[in-house]
């Protein structure tokens, strides 16, 4: 039994990479496979990476392939996409695996919408191909993923499900991130998708700012059946700005005595010979696989889990 | 001290005084966000269910649970009077601590029971014990092996259902963690 299951599900999984592949070709993208060990995995505070060990310089792997995949953007490629495993220490769960894979893409010329905009065509795309309707079996509750889907910004989300104002919340990042999971993600994505957007400028990560309103970022998250897909950004390309987070992510790390990663001094050269304003979005492919199959655990659509190894 | 590490289903975690156990776990984290650990627990005395989200890392305090092999002696008024086999100290517990386990309780029965902070909270019968059937319908000759049940009070006052073939008088052997007849005992 054990055997039809896992042919199954890999079988889907191939279908899903496929599906995945043919939607940005169909597009004009060119498909690139950065380096897996790099000399800084990327600083987001809330990102574990591994370390490498026996390496001439010091090496880990990525936790997104986003540094390099950006430095093939300012060398003149203006459609990439890659598909990769991607690497993060402490995460496993019934929808977390320390090794997963993610589809990322990048468009320049390019912001937020167009990253949605690729989103809803693209889960859509895989959808019918797989399953030749738009209506996926989801966490269980069946989901309809035709375009356009839901918008919904941050601060409505949390008014609507949590019932508080962004602004009583945010002091406290902890406060955020306990109601996000608590009260919000199982809320959205339930019979059409969500698309959750204009984060807090606080929590921008690599997003620019958006242009009429600074408070926010342009950054956004798709969930499905309370399931969170993807993380875009239309992406923040000023090297000042950004060296100045990075700075700001590595103070916050050693205050959290959290292994402070170096900055990517490769990566704010190229923006500093620049980049065309883009758009940018990770999705997690393995949850993907989850969602058109109905898999209630992402250890069934893995070849082999870590648990198993 | 434990934290959201240590949580695994059947951990033992001390919450206000209370003791849990942890019946259901799930690791939540948001892509760029901090990590949760989201987690059923229930209290091992009441039985009410809990549900809480821990922040990763944070830390809890073990429930001091312990078991210790007890001879049961009698019944007082309405509690049941256990004996340690080493020390010889007494315990008591009342009808509902023990649950269904009150059925179980045969003269001399040893058992498991368990303390938290010292404290009797429960008892854990043998997997299965011999009870004496007092009142059942009376047997079919010859019906040994075709499907039918009917039902049967023990000794004990516990009413299991039992085969069609089995007498008043006769020893069974009944599992305490189902509360089934597994078969009849030849003396």
């Amino acid at each position: 039994m054990q055997g039809t299951r896992t042919a199954f599900f890999l079988g889907q999984r191939a279908r899903v990479l496929r599906a995945i592949r043919s939607y940005f070709d169909a597009c004009d993208f060119v498909e690139v496979d950065t380096p897996l060990m790099v000399p800084s995995p990327g600083l987001d505070v809330h990102l574990d990476a591994f370390e490498i060990k026996d390496t001439r310089a010091p090496r880990y792997l990525i936790t997104s392939p986003e540094y390099q995949m950006k430095r093939l953007l300012a060398e003149g490629m203006p459609r990439i996409v890659q598909l990769c495993h991607c690497f993060r220490r402490n995460e496993e769960g019934s929808r977390h695996q320390p090794e997963f894979m993610m589809a990322e893409w990048y468009r320049t010329s390019a912001g937020i919408e167009e990253m949605m905009c690729d989103t809803e065509a693209l889960v859509e795309h895989v959808a019918r191909t797989l399953l030749g309707t738009a209506v996926i079996p989801a966490m269980g509750n069946a989901v309809d993923v035709g375009a356009p889907w839901e918008r919904l910004t941050v601060r409505d989300a949390f008014m609507r499900y949590a019932n508080v104002s962004l602004d009583d919340v945010l002091p406290s990042e902890e406060k955020f991130y306990e109601l996000l999971v608590d009260k919000v993600e199982p809320m959205l994505g339930l019979g059409k998708p969500t698309l959750l957007y204009a984060y807090p400028a606080s929590m921008a990560s690599l997003a620019r700012l958006t242009p009429n309103d600074p408070t926010t970022a342009e950054r956004f998250e798709a969930y499905i059946d309370g399931v969170e897909l993807c993380n875009g950004f239309g992406e923040l390309t000023d090297p000042r700005e950004q060296r100045a987070r990075f700075e700001q992510d590595q103070a916050q790390r050693r205050k959290l005595s959290k292994p402070v990663y170096p900055i990517d001094e490769e990566f704010l050269s190229a923006l500093d010979r620049g980049i065309p304003a883009s758009g940018g979005n990770a999705l997690g492919v393995d949850r993907l696989v989850m969602l058109i199959t109905g898999a209630t655990s992402i250890e069934d659509v893995v070849s082999i889990p870590a648990s198993r190894l | 001290m434990y934290d959201t590490s240590d949580l695994r289903k059947g951990a033992k975690i001390n919450i206000d005084g209370q003791p849990y156990i942890v019946v259901d776990f799930q690791f939540v984290k948001p892509g760029k966000g901090v990590a949760f650990t989201r987690t059923k627990m229930k209290n091992m005395i009441t039985g009410s269910i809990l549900e809480r989200t821990y922040r990763q890392g944070e830390k809890f305090e073990k429930a001091d649970m312990e078991e210790r092999q007890m001879e049961y002696l009698y019944p007082e008024g309405e509690l049941f009077v256990f004996m340690d086999q080493k020390t010889y100290d007494q315990v008591r517990l009342t009808a509902e601590q023990l649950g269904e386990n009150k059925f179980y309780l045969l003269d001399n029965l040893v058992c498991d029971v368990l303390l938290f902070d010292g404290k009797p909270i429960g008892i854990s019968p043998p997997i299965f014990v011999e009870l004496k059937v007092t009142a059942t319908e009376p047997g079919f000759k010859g019906d040994t092996s075709s499907g039918g049940s009917k039902p049967a009070t023990m000794q004990t006052g516990l009413k299991i259902s039992v085969p069609l073939f089995v007498n008043e008088g006769e020893l069974l052997k009944v599992d305490t963690r189902t509360g089934e007849y597994v078969e009849r005992v030849k003396k």
